[in-house]
């Protein structure tokens, strides 16, 4: 083999994957750490990498303090209705009560933040005048096609230096510490070169996981999905493989989006005032509703008093009447958006969602003759997507800041954001229990890990830390393994994809996708799961990793794919223990566990977390406490 | 197949190469111009078509539910800070859109933390982040605690 070592030694912080929370890293860890070595790794291009390479539409994490709109535990409180109660608060609170300071900043670079008229006489301050445009309470609306070039200049700016190309494909472990990180390795998808970078921290930014369910595209629509396809997990198996705690994996999101293109319906409903109704005109939620009261509990949805207050009905149980209806014959679901698309200030707003932000359901209207002003589009239900800062919290157990979690020992073990490994950070779909954090939260995630790493160095945690030249080898081997699959055991047949020696990526992430689907909770299941199902999954998912070990690449592009086929593999071996882990039904309209068909807030009030073991890969499972913001003055 | 480039508008010059985030448009060795290598990995996020100088990239909807004859393109005009869209339907009607990119000359107002004074020891000790009180509310007030707040963090069944 051909391909050169080259390693990168010294490196005080490492960020993997720079998205929204990975750039918030780099930025943040040169206010704190002016002499220190800062450097990134980033499997694409940073201008435009991670779920924000497109652009976003709407920053949809902003308290609004400076005008007295949100208090940090509102949005908190927010986020504990949404997910029927399954969030780490503190690190939520946490999140809430520093965001506004990434968004002023945003504004500060030349990020175009739309400003509302009607609030024009709003106060002053450096960053313009006037309130910004909210689409709803939590979010603003933005032009922001240059979201991502606009924050990776920050980024750019303060790091030593930002390996683009770059394919991480593991952690490296301290060898003379047990349980503390030294780095990461990769190769470049590009020259092939194997790089390694050794590190006193890494902080993961890398992504939650696209296309580990089937999707409902068959062909190349399967591009279209509503997380990018290059999220691959990476956020995932980066740290189960290292040994980290992970929590929430069974919180998987499903998407009620526009159909086919999974263009965002946040606009359309916030600031459109566009609503649904069945393929007959019908309301259709509303008669869903008593019973799902039962199967959840009032506490969750109360039909006579929630559905007619102003306090929002959580995601998942509006999905659940969605795909209720759809199942008892009365689909399509449509968006009613021929009354707004009258407005043409609407219509353009709502054209411009799409454009800003997925260009594809433009693309995909224009194909076939779809103009919302006078028809009403279809919408469906995505296939389970696995992540952390969107709507939902998969990610790493980590620790909380001193000053909100200092005091439970579950929450805190001294550096903020970082995960039960040593010197192992996280920020955006790597830390757990902290949905709906979205792109400013994500920046925010970063923003706080970096301060907490620089601060473990400061505290001489890092200290002689070793990385041996064996590790680094059997690294090296197993990285490029694929290729040597592929080289030998193409000699033995004429041509073509099939092989009885060898799997390539794309049929094994098909595979993948299959199982998943069929045994944990897909769309072609209506999303629903037992635990009999289960278990065959981890079965099949055992015979699948069996298999990995043979995935082939006949080049250094599908090298790429078969790192992430095995990153989504490990992914979803996690997410199916931890479904079979929680006996219950907790999120209808996300997974339905059939054996377990109600909320059962007696046994499962409470968070989830794995842990992998290292040398076996037996997952141990535990419940842990869920502690919530409550006034002082409360008993 | 999501992004496509036509034969006669590519030189080849490989920036769709250098931007795109799925890895997938790379220089075909036999006609030495760009070629999207996996469709079905492709997120139709346009940052090669907006990357191309010669708008040689084009989009066609994904083949499994989209029909032929329609199109989307787009101009982006770092130097304006300016992004224009015009949309072709099946049926031959048309719209465009202009919206803003930035408000400032590119990364004219990022700033290098090296240039500038070492946070004081209190700082570091604190909760705060860079330019923090001051940049979160933009008046004096101080973070939000749960001290501030009259907030605990309680164990139980909370809704």
């Amino acid at each position: 083999m051909s391909y050169k070592t080259i390693i990168e030694d010294n490196i005080d912080i490492l960020v993997v994957g720079a998205g929204l929370g990975g750039t918030g890293s780099a930025y943040e860890a040169r206010y704190w750490g002016r002499n220190k070595k800062i450097v990134i790794a980033e499997k694409a291009n940073i201008d435009r990498s991670g779920a924000v390479a497109q652009g976003l539409y709407a920053i949809n994490c902003y308290m609004g303090t400076r005008w007295g709109e949100n208090k940090p535990e509102d949005h908190v409180r927010y986020a504990r209705m949404d997910l029927m109660g399954m969030v780490r608060e503190d690190l939520a609170f946490d999140m809430a009560r520093h965001v506004d300071s990434a968004v002023h900043k945003f504004e500060e670079w030349g990020l175009p933040l739309m400003k509302d008229p009607k609030r024009a006489d709003l106060p002053k301050g450096d960053i313009g005048k006037g309130a910004y445009m909210r689409e709803g309470r939590w979010q603003i609306m933005i032009h922001g096609e240059s979201y991502k070039p606009i924050v990776a200049e920050a980024a750019k700016v303060n790091a030593d230096k930002t390996f683009n190309r770059i394919m991480v494909t593991h952690l490296l472990m301290d060898d003379a510490k047990e349980n503390r990180v030294a780095g990461a390795v990769g190769f470049n998808v590009r020259t092939g070169n194997y790089h390694v970078f050794k590190s006193k921290t890494v902080i993961v930014g890398a992504g939650g996981a696209s296309n580990i369910f089937k999707p409902r595209s068959v062909g190349e629509g399967a591009g279209r999905v509503w997380y990018a396809p290059w999220s691959s997990g990476s956020a995932y198996a980066l740290l189960i493989e290292a040994g980290a705690k992970m929590t929430q994996m069974e919180n998987r999101i499903v998407l009620a989006r526009f159909k086919d293109g999974y263009g965002p319906v946040g606009a359309y409903f916030l600031h459109l005032k566009t609503y649904t109704q069945n393929a007959y005109g019908d309301e259709y939620e509303s008669k869903w509703f008593p019973a799902l009261e039962k199967m959840v509990g009032k506490a969750y949805l109360d039909t006579e008093n929630q559905h007619f207050s102003h306090k929002p009905i959580p995601t998942c149980l509006r999905n659940h009447a969605f795909i209720s209806e759809v199942n008892a014959g009365r689909g399509p679901i449509h968006m009613v958006t021929m009354e707004a698309f009258q407005d043409p200030h609407l219509e353009e707003v709502g054209w411009e969602n799409f454009l800003g932000m997925t260009v594809g359901q433009a693309v995909l209207w224009a194909a076939t003759d779809i103009d919302p002003k006078y028809v009403n589009p279809e919408l469906t239900t995505s296939e389970p997507y696995v992540m952390g800062s969107h709507a939902t919290g998969c990610g790493a157990w980590c620790s909380g800041p001193e000053d909100v979690s200092g005091n439970i020992d579950e929450y805190f073990w001294g550096y903020n954001r970082m995960m039960t490994v040593d010197g192992l950070f996280g920020a955006g779909d790597a830390v757990g229990g902290t949905p709906h954090a979205f792109s400013s939260g994500s920046f925010t995630e970063g923003r706080l890990s970096a301060k907490a790493a620089c601060k473990y160095i400061d505290d001489g945690k890092a200290d002689g830390i070793n990385v041996s030249q064996e590790q680094i080898d059997t690294r090296k081997a197993e990285v490029y393994k694929p290729l040597e699959t592929y080289t030998v055991g193409r000699n033995e047949i004429v041509g073509g994809t099939v092989s009885p020696s060898y799997i390539l990526p794309m049929p094994g992430l098909q595979r993948l996708q299959k199982l998943m689907d069929e045994y944990a909770g897909g769309v072609t299941v209506s999303y629903m799961t037992n635990d009999k199902l289960l278990n065959i999954g981890i079965h099949k998912l055992k015979i699948l990793e069996e298999d990995l070990d043979k995935v082939a690449a006949e080049d250094i592009h599908q090298l790429l794919r078969a790192w992430e086929l095995k990153h989504r593999h490990r992914t979803s071996e996690c997410v199916v223990q931890h479904t079979l882990f929680r006996k219950e039904t907790r999120w209808p309209g996300y997974y339905y566990r059939g054996d377990a068909m109600k909320l059962d807030d007696d046994n499962w009030h409470v968070l989830t977390t794995s842990h992998r073991n290292r040398d076996t890969g037996e997952y141990t499972m535990e419940k842990q406490p869920l502690y919530h913001l409550v006034d002082e003055k409360d008993k | 197949m999501p992004t496509f480039v036509y034969m006669t508008r590519c030189d080849g010059c490989g920036h769709c190469v250098d931007i795109c985030p799925s890895d997938i448009m790379h220089i075909d060795k036999k006609y030495r111009r760009a070629i999207n290598i996996e469709p079905n990995m492709c997120w139709e996020c346009y940052s090669c078509v907006k990357a191309c100088p010669h708008q040689a990239i084009d989009v066609r909807g994904y083949a499994d539910f989209a029909p032929l004859g329609h199109s989307v393109r787009v101009i982006r005009d770092e130097e304006k800070g300016t992004i224009a869209w015009k949309i072709k339907f099946r049926d031959g009607r048309e719209k465009n859109f202009l919206s803003p990119i930035t408000t400032k000359p590119w990364g004219s107002e990022i700033p290098d933390f090296r240039n500038e004074a070492q946070p004081s020891d209190e700082m570091r000790n604190s909760e705060l982040l860079a330019f923090e009180p001051e940049s979160i509310r933009l008046d004096d007030g101080g973070l939000h605690t749960l001290k501030s707040n009259g907030l605990k963090l309680k164990e139980g069944v909370y809704y």
